[in-house]
């Protein structure tokens, strides 16, 4: 953030709190940003001549005399074309040592697209991951988090999903990211040759956590921006959620606002709502997509965060460790994409939307027949059959280190009904089965 | 002379104000920024100070800025044009707003005002009317939309001059009435009305004696609501509530529906605003749109507005009411307004009650419930608004302070059970857990047994008796495993398998099985039924399985059939082949 003429300058602090200064000013606006002893802070309340300054970076060692400038505007972004390849901080200024980026101001968190004016997402996003294309197929104009426990390799996925998909721009929203996730997006980045159309805002973790708030707002300003000023496909990768909740968490706190459910800020759906609606397909063809990462603990789904993220988004991709393969697989049965309907059998093959029903439900079969196992019953022929097909179920079509094309996923799925069952078996439609039918 | 004051703090999108004048309870105020004007309303006032809620942004706003009070409540706009009408929570019309951005401050007319109307009166010179009396109408599409005496008229009124039948607009004068003083009171086609009030004007609010269609099975066969009744529709994320209530809104058997979507997704919107336009209404024939109005406030537009909008849309349907319609509102979610009410509580620094809600949100949602009903109008015509929202509870936790004010106030509830959601058994509302007060109402009953079957309600709760065993049972043979149980258990356990798939379980993507009329559920139910009081004969648990696994696959494709159609008897001659031959 640089400095500008005409600023007003106050160095009389009346109160400090771990996150919050409050001073006496005049003509200071809502949302408004300053620095306190050099640090960014934002106004956050104003009684009478009494003004709230939330300090990003946190209050230690601000003196009562330290020196407070205001600028007179919210937190904002220059746009132009030279966003694109470069990596930014919360604050939006180079972190890459590149000059700093010349282009229109535009403050961050802007107004949402009028819903009437919304078109329908229907634009097929192929990642090559067959437990999402062929299970829980991604739409532009949709947002979608994996819920995932910290061990898991979310962030590898994601970013593998990214270089695969067919976009214009990828914006990567890094909060509390560790230094090594960091340099690992950023080298994936490089090494894949796509860096001209990447942009990166990162907080990592050993920077103050308050600091990520900005972040969402950031990245969607950016994605705004090329969106519908440029009409591009715009795929927004946001990891990791359930750090920007505790950030909101740690300020409310500090804000003596009353917590609700498992200490999160009663508002923490809005909150959520604001970053994940601004996922939209625009008329005029652009597109903002929302791939994010909400971290669970131990599977959890109920905590808050992940509860209410669930009421926002557009279904959830659920990663998890297949003990039977030894593969990080996208379980197929609690994952979920809500806006699959409209484009499987559409702009996929038509035998889609039954071989995804079919694979998935002699998956359940199959589980089944392991509770069966474990409980002591005896096993039939059919319940074997379905175990072993199981396994090849995971390997080749569930798990995340998967990438072909989602008509070869089809005819894989058709060999593995051909190796294992019976045309009756599987209960799919005659005309399909005379059609594409894999006899072993 | 209108109150003014100026902003002395701001805290998110409460603001305090000082006020020069007069001020009352949630009056409405315009807060000037830079010659953008925000929305607010006050919700408390001390001493001089009035605190506001705005409904936009309070970005920029500094103390000082100058506000305006306008004298009077929210309030909305009422008249011809209302139906197939997009807004946002406040009314403002978003069809005709500018840019694909919602600006701040920028307030569209909820109505047309240069639309031509044909107006024909119905009331006379001479004639002593009431408030809601209807004056005369205009063909709002299909629909006739009464002009009535505003619902703010509070005494008897003359007709002093009615207009001749012709082409109006809606702020022309349709007639003078004068008032017992003796003064004349100009009457357009236009009124406003506080939202937060509920509109009166009729002569009483009967208990419901009828119920309303809906065409899903497991609420009108097993929990049927009643016209002008409540219920809500609590579910976990991912259990198909919105599928459900869509289902509601395109087959339920009302004239004018109100969809609120309140803090929901933005694209699941935009299906109603891309489907309803092209989806034919199963009653009348006519396209979806032209029954429909839409209150769209999503979860990323201002929260203020979240709650009104509830409001706003009530205060619609209860104005359609008065003209003798069949209403239907349906909200999603109420839940969303409840943290709307939770964050002002909140910013207030009011004391919590429950996860964090104010106290008296049981109060305000009972208050909003008890808007719904059935109402005798003075003309001796009746109108009803029935009202169904939905919950979206914590963690799938129902024991929350939304849902449980909620069961306090709505008389139906249909619980969405994760477990069969995840099996794919939809609509997964329980059987179980789900209720309808209205099937022990006298009325309810009689009014079932002659429309239905004059042994309807009894046939009903066989049906959930036989659920609730088969439950029972299923619990049995899992613990103690398949050859461990008598062959009888695993008959009741497949009785109410077979109730779970032909009558609960619904497709609601089919184009027959998705709409199914009363009477055929009443033959369905009655054809289940004695299915399950045939006595069979087993020598194995396998036999049993296999038999009633034929027995639903059969009648599976009965529900997918043309109902008495050459298919439809086809399959329903291979059941009574089985069944006779079984005997």
């Amino acid at each position: 953030m640089t400095s500008k003429a005409f600023q007003r300058i106050y160095t009389q602090l009346e109160a400090i709190t771990k996150a919050t200064i409050s001073l006496k000013a005049q003509g200071v606006s809502n949302d408004e940003l300053a620095t306190v002893a050099g640090r960014l802070a934002q106004v956050v309340k104003i009684k009478g001549d009494l003004v709230t300054l939330q300090v990003f970076s946190g209050t230690e060692g601000i003196p009562t005399d330290a020196e407070v400038i205001f600028f007179g505007e919210p937190p904002a972004l220059n746009v132009s074309d030279d966003l694109a390849g470069r990596f930014f901080n919360a604050y939006g200024d180079p972190i890459d040592n590149g000059p700093a980026v010349e282009g229109e101001r535009r403050y961050i968190g802007g107004p949402s697209v009028n819903p009437y004016k919304r078109k329908q997402p229907s634009q097929l996003i192929p990642t090559g991951i067959a437990g999402i294309d062929l299970n829980n197929t991604l739409v532009s104009g949709q947002k979608i988090p994996f819920f995932a426990d910290p061990d898991q390799p979310y962030n590898q996925v994601m970013a593998q999903v990214a270089l695969r998909a067919d976009v214009d721009k990828i914006i990567l929203g890094g909060m509390g990211l560790s230094n090594d996730d960091y340099l690992y997006f950023k080298q994936e980045f490089e090494s894949a040759g796509a860096l001209n159309k990447i942009i990166s805002f990162v907080n990592t973790t050993d920077q103050p956590p308050v600091e990520r708030l900005l972040i969402p707002d950031m990245a969607l300003t950016a994605a705004e921006y090329f969106a519908v000023d440029k009409n591009e496909k715009v795929l927004v990768l946001l990891t990791d959620m359930t750090l920007y909740a505790d950030a909101l968490c740690i300020v409310s706190n500090r804000m003596d606002q009353i917590p609700s459910k498992d200490s999160m800020p009663g508002s923490l759906y809005s909150d959520l709502a604001k970053i994940y609606e601004k996922a939209v397909q625009l008329p005029d063809g652009g597109s903002i997509t929302i791939i994010a990462v909400t971290t669970l603990n131990d599977g959890d789904i109920t905590h808050a965060i992940p509860d209410n993220t669930g009421y926002i988004t557009e279904g959830q991709l659920f990663l998890r460790q297949d003990t039977d393969t030894g593969k990080v697989i996208i379980d197929p049965f609690r994952s979920l994409s809500r806006l699959k309907q409209l484009v499987i059998g559409k702009q996929t093959r038509e035998d889609h939307n039954q071989v995804m029903n079919t694979a998935v439900r002699l998956y359940a079969d199959a589980a089944n027949a392991k509770t069966k196992l474990e409980n002591g019953f005896d096993l039939s022929d059919y319940d074997l059959r379905c175990l072993d097909y199981a396994k090849e179920y995971s390997t080749r079509l569930l798990a995340i280190d998967v990438n072909i094309s989602i008509n070869e996923m089809l005819d894989t799925a058709w060999e593995l009904f051909g190796k294992y069952f019976s045309k009756a078996e599987t209960g799919i439609k005659d005309a399909l089965i005379e059609k594409y039918w894999k006899a072993n | 002379m209108k109150s003014t004051g100026i902003v002395t703090g701001i805290i998110a999108n409460l603001v305090t104000v000082e006020v020069k004048g007069h001020v009352s309870q949630n009056e409405i105020c315009h807060i000037d920024l830079d010659g953008t004007k925000l929305m607010a309303e006050v919700i408390k006032v001390s001493g001089k100070n009035a605190f506001v809620q705005v409904y936009e942004s309070t970005r920029g706003l500094k103390k000082g800025n100058t506000v305006e009070f306008e004298g009077h409540m929210l309030e909305v706009m009422l008249g011809p044009g209302l139906l197939s009408s997009s807004y946002d929570g406040l009314q403002n019309n978003l069809e005709t707003m500018e840019g694909v951005f919602l600006k701040r401050g920028e307030y569209t007319s909820p109505l047309d005002h240069d639309k031509i109307w044909n107006f024909t009166p119905s009331a006379k010179v001479g004639d002593k009317v009431y408030a809601s009396d209807w004056l005369g109408e205009v063909k709002e599409g299909w629909l006739p939309h009464k002009i009535m005496v505003p619902f703010s008229f509070r005494e008897e009124y003359t007709v002093k001059t009615i207009a001749a039948e012709g082409e109006y607009k809606i702020d022309d004068t349709i007639a003078v009435l004068t008032d017992q003083s003796g003064e004349d009171h100009i009457v357009t086609m236009v009124q406003k009305w506080p939202v937060k009030v509920a509109i009166g004007g009729y002569i009483e609010k009967p208990r419901p004696y009828r119920i309303m269609e809906t065409g899903v099975r497991c609420m009108d066969t097993l929990n049927p609501i009643a016209e002008g009744g409540t219920g809500f529709i609590p579910g976990p994320f991912g259990c198909g509530k919105t599928v459900l209530q869509h289902a509601i809104a395109q087959q339920g058997d009302a004239e004018v529906i109100v969809m609120a979507a309140c803090g929901e997704r933005a694209n699941e919107v935009v299906e109603i605003f891309t489907e309803f336009p092209e989806l034919i209404d199963p009653h009348t024939g006519r396209k979806l749109m032209e029954r429909t109005t839409i209150i769209c406030n999503t979860s990323n537009m201002p929260v203020a507005a979240r709650e009104a909008s509830v409001y706003t849309a009530m205060t619609i349907c209860e104005y359609y009411r008065a003209m003798g319609m069949k209403v239907l509102l349906l909200a999603d979610s109420t839940s969303r307004w409840a943290q709307a009410l939770r964050e002002m509580s909140n910013r207030m620094e009011e004391l919590p009650g429950a996860d964090a809600f104010p106290v008296d949100l049981s109060a305000i949602i009972s208050n909003f419930y008890a808007r719904a009903g059935i109402t005798r109008l003075r003309n001796g015509k009746t109108g009803s608004v029935t009202f169904i929202g939905t919950v979206s509870p914590a963690g799938g936790n129902l024991k929350e302070p939304v849902t449980e004010s909620t069961k306090k106030a709505a008389r139906c509830f249909y619980g969405l059970a994760q477990a069969r959601a995840d099996k794919k058994r939809y609509p997964a509302v329980d059987p179980i857990d789900s209720y309808s007060k209205y099937l022990e109402y006298p009325e309810i009953i009689s009014y079932l047994e002659e429309r239905v079957d004059k042994d309807w309600v009894n046939k009903v709760n066989k049906a959930k008796n036989i659920i609730r065993r088969g439950k029972e049972v299923a619990e049995q043979i899992n613990i103690l495993g398949d050859d461990g149980v008598p062959i009888s258990y695993h008959e009741q356990y497949w009785k109410s398998e077979l109730i779970d798939f032909i009558i609960l379980q619904q497709d609601a993507f089919d184009p027959i099985d998705s709409v199914t009329p009363m009477e055929r559920q009443e033959f369905m139910l009655t054809l289940v039924l004695q299915v399950c009081d045939t006595q069979f004969h087993f020598e194995t648990f396998e036999d049993c399985n296999k038999h009633y696994k034929e027995l639903i696959n059969i009648m599976k494709q009965m529900n997918y059939s043309e109902y008495k159609g050459e298919q439809f008897n086809k399959y329903l001659g291979q059941l009574t082949k089985i069944l006779g031959n079984d005997k």
